[in-house]
């Protein structure tokens, strides 16, 4: 088995808040994603990623916030164990990012020796 | 009276002579302080029995494991003297040997940590604990473990051996050793009650007193502050919320009763809020163990009323458990949540997605299926009476065979 990463991209809409009720609902979509893919023996990490965050540039310039100039940011991400790219990219159907408009993106990790 | 007396006593007291006299030998001398304890009970059931049982035969035990243990050091120190040259030992320790509730307590506790060592596979863990900690017999143990006395005895003088190899006294269980080994030592109380509860024998009573016995050490941890962490708490509520399930989910002919087919007025109240208690009380660090999601599911496997948020909270404590320690059952448990959930048709796309092979797969397989495809469903049951083993397995899934062959035709 090899392990994969997805990475959860999206471009957040400013005019569109979730409701309490309709957030806890979003965590239920991705816990029971998660739990399928846990549920499998394929599950290694997940990690959310807040909107609090800086970005650093050569000659030591910082900017607020991770998507300052992007459109895209990257929400999350799950490390999955899978035979290879294909069985990785079964797991990620279902991926509740793509109900908002997001992607999932699946890499493979480079072996350095 | 008389007649149960000893081995009631055995039971008990037997481990807490060995281990208060533990704290006077080397580990390496354990078994002198396992024949002195043996020898005490032998001199119980020879004088008790022609002079009467003693005012305080708890007292009585002790004094003569103290006396015996003196005897035995005099002896040895005239063998020293005249035989190897050697220094004779001051007998007045051995004279002040206590037997606190304190010390007995104690004495225990760091017995635990000894015998739960990781240089033992962990079923050896358990066996030496029952046998040292629990008084079992060895007939007992071999039954639990459904072997041969002779081959319990060898894993005992093989796991015995070790430990003594990592001289380790119960002078050095201090308070870094407890912290590190705290966790190893709370997964072996927790496979001997899982041993006990979802047992390999047949024998009710055996499966009980291991239960109980895993419970007796895990309040022991608790009654210690050093051991007394969230997950401890934890790991005790999980298995009172189990064992109040325990007369409901067996019948007269010992035969297992699913969940969903208990009388839920068998459940014991009293073990329910002792869960509840504990759980409460592990809510107090910061951290989720195994041990806390598992004693919530179990929190929500007790609550009689099938309210709305009972099995979407069940789903979402699977997934999570599932995410720290994978385990085929955990799997299982989880997917029949999602059934409860969303019903059988999605619960048989992730069912399909595990591609276990034992019996409980093809079993929930088979229930999963039951509900629109008789077929389907009597071909995955039919696989999992293949595979079944346990008599008791079997019976259970002949009766869904049997009532899904009857009503093949209404599909």
């Amino acid at each position: 088995m090899n392990e994969f990463m997805m990475l959860f991209r999206h471009t957040p809409n400013p005019d569109f808040k979730m409701s309490p009720e309709q957030m806890q609902e979003n965590i239920k979509y991705w816990q029971d994603w998660i739990g399928s893919i846990a549920a499998q023996g394929k599950f290694v990490a997940t990690n959310q990623l807040s909107f609090e965050g800086k970005t650093l540039k050569p000659n030591n310039i910082v900017t607020d916030g991770p998507y300052a100039e992007v459109k895209e940011i990257i929400g999350g991400y799950v490390i999955c164990k899978a035979e290879n790219l294909d069985e990785a990219l079964k797991l990620a159907q279902g991926c509740p990012i793509l109900n908002i408009g997001g992607h999932v993106e699946v890499r493979s990790f480079m072996k350095i020796n | 009276m008389y007649d149960n007396l000893i081995p009631n006593l055995f039971k008990t007291e037997y481990s807490k002579i060995i281990t208060v006299l533990c704290n006077y030998f080397s580990i390496r001398d354990i078994e002198i302080a396992e024949d002195i304890a043996a020898e005490t009970f032998l001199l119980a059931s020879e004088t008790w029995g022609l002079k009467g049982i003693p005012p305080n035969p708890k007292a009585w035990l002790y004094t003569v494991a103290k006396n015996k243990t003196i005897d035995y050091i005099r002896k040895n120190n005239v063998y020293d003297k005249i035989i190897s040259n050697k220094q004779s030992k001051s007998l007045d320790n051995y004279y002040e040997i206590e037997w606190s509730d304190e010390k007995i307590k104690d004495s225990q506790l760091k017995m635990i940590f000894i015998l739960c060592n990781p240089i033992n596979a962990i079923e050896s863990q358990i066996i030496l604990v029952l046998k040292i900690l629990g008084g079992f017999g060895i007939e007992e143990i071999a039954t639990t473990f459904l072997t041969t006395k002779e081959n319990i005895n060898k894993k005992i003088f093989r796991a015995k051996k070790r430990i003594k190899e990592a001289k380790i006294d119960l002078e050095h269980i201090d308070s870094k050793l407890i912290t590190e080994r705290l966790n190893s030592v709370l997964i072996s109380i927790y496979l001997l009650f899982n041993e006990g509860y979802y047992s390999k024998t047949k024998d009710f009573e055996i499966q009980k007193s291991l239960c109980l016995e895993a419970m007796r050490l895990c309040i022991l941890l608790i009654e210690n502050k050093s051991t007394n962490e969230p997950e401890t708490n934890a790991l005790l509520s999980l298995m009172c919320f189990h064992s109040s399930r325990f007369e409901a989910r067996q019948n007269e002919l010992n035969e297992i009763i699913l969940y969903e087919n208990q009388n839920k007025n068998l459940w014991n109240k009293e073990l329910i809020d002792k869960g509840n208690y504990y759980l409460i009380e592990s809510a107090k660090g910061n951290q989720i163990t195994k041990f806390h999601l598992e004693a919530s599911i179990a929190y929500w496997h007790c609550t009689k009323l099938e309210s709305s948020n009972k099995w979407e909270n069940i789903l979402t404590l699977y997934n999570k458990l599932l995410q720290i320690e994978y385990s085929p059952v955990a799997a299982l448990n989880r997917t029949f949540a999602l059934f409860k959930v969303k019903g059988a048709k999605e619960a048989i796309v992730e069912a399909e997605k595990l591609k276990l092979s034992d019996y409980l797969y093809f079993s929930l397989l088979g229930y999963l299926y039951s509900f629109d495809n008789k077929e389907k469903a009597i071909f995955n049951y039919k696989l999992a009476l293949n595979i079944a083993k346990k008599e008791n397995d079997r019976q259970v899934i002949k009766k869904y065979l049997t009532v899904l062959n009857s009503t093949k035709n209404e599909n």
